[in-house]
């Protein structure tokens, strides 16, 4: 059975998106391998003449990348970044990223909308990261995002599906791809995000922070696997109360 | 003195080429702005740095 997931036109196998921060760039070879991931995220800095080593280099052929717009503060920040993301020639994906707080990390869904309105526009296939609320995923969506990515639980804090009831909705009531990000701490909450039907999930720190990275990053490929998998099953039904026994209820030894 | 990644160089009249050339920079990785506008690739060679300006290097990294 085909089941791809479609962002911006373009067609993925994989549902499992790498983050590449916070760890050695010779992982990421092995990271991108065994997480299975066709998509991987990359921030924009000023170049740094004293390391010679270009992430670039170690990124697999044929693997989409998605520069986020870190830093932004703003709207127009975040255009900016992304503008210089696309002109260092490596397709005309973004992830918008807007953040004003730097306790918690949240994303500021208001200045997301109108970054993705500019975006959009010029031609970007823009997967906004944003904080679960519905009237904001839905100017997302008319906004012309590709996909909405909101948050699990805080950036880095492996705390898992923490807004859990709330990416239910958008998931329920968004006509596109619900991607989950940030907060995803372990292979099991990926799986529970891909069984309500999420459309992908992504991590980074959850892998930066393993013990064993590759390890790890071949844990979530299984997990984001086994969730879609039970996602397109159809999960049992739940009692409310009371039992159902599995075997038939005739025929017992007296 | 031309402010590049936030030092002061002393880059005025060089070409954007010359400047990545001399600050030891791969052109084929970075992206330039010079005054908040971004400077194609095509224009290395031609795009001339001025007394004042403000030019931002920038890469690709690792991050989420």
């Amino acid at each position: 059975m085909e089941d791809k997931l479609v962002i911006g036109g373009h067609e993925f196998t994989s549902r499992f998106i790498l983050g590449s921060g916070k760890y050695s760039l010779k992982l990421i070879e092995a990271a991108v391998h065994d997480a299975g991931a066709e998509i991987i995220t990359l921030a924009v800095r000023r170049a740094n003449t004293a390391e010679h080593e270009n992430i670039l280099d170690y990124i697999p052929r044929g693997v989409t990348l998605l520069p986020n717009t870190s830093g932004a503060r703003n709207a127009q920040e975040a255009v900016r970044i992304a503008r210089l993301a696309r002109e260092l020639g490596c397709g005309n994906f973004v992830k918008i990223e807007i953040m004003r707080d730097s306790k918690y990390l949240l994303p500021d869904n208001d200045e997301t909308v109108r970054a993705t309105e500019i975006l959009v526009r010029e031609g970007f296939v823009v997967m906004p990261y944003m904080y679960p609320d519905l009237y904001a995923a839905r100017a997302l969506a008319d906004a012309g995002a590709a996909a909405v990515m909101p948050l699990a639980s805080p950036i880095g804090s492996n705390r898992g599906l923490a807004t859990r009831d709330f990416i239910k909705i958008l998931i329920d009531e968004i006509d596109l791809p619900i991607i989950v990000d940030a907060g995803i701490g372990k292979p099991s909450q990926a799986c529970e995000a891909m069984e309500m039907g999420a459309a992908a999930v992504m991590a980074n720190t959850a892998l930066a922070t393993a013990g064993n990275l590759p390890m790890m990053a071949s844990a979530f490929k299984n997990a984001v696997e086994a969730g879609r998998k039970a996602y397109l099953a159809g999960l049992g039904r739940v009692l409310e109360r009371g039992a159902s026994a599995s075997d038939q209820l005739t025929g017992f030894l007296r | 003195m031309v402010r590049i990644n936030g030092k002061e160089i002393a880059a005025a009249g060089k070409t954007v080429a010359e400047c990545l050339s001399d600050g030891g920079f791969d052109k084929t990785r970075v992206a330039v702005e010079i005054n908040g506008n971004i400077v194609p690739k095509s224009r290395y060679e031609a795009a001339i740095l001025a007394d004042g300006d403000s030019v931002e290097i920038v890469s690709f990294v690792g991050g989420g």
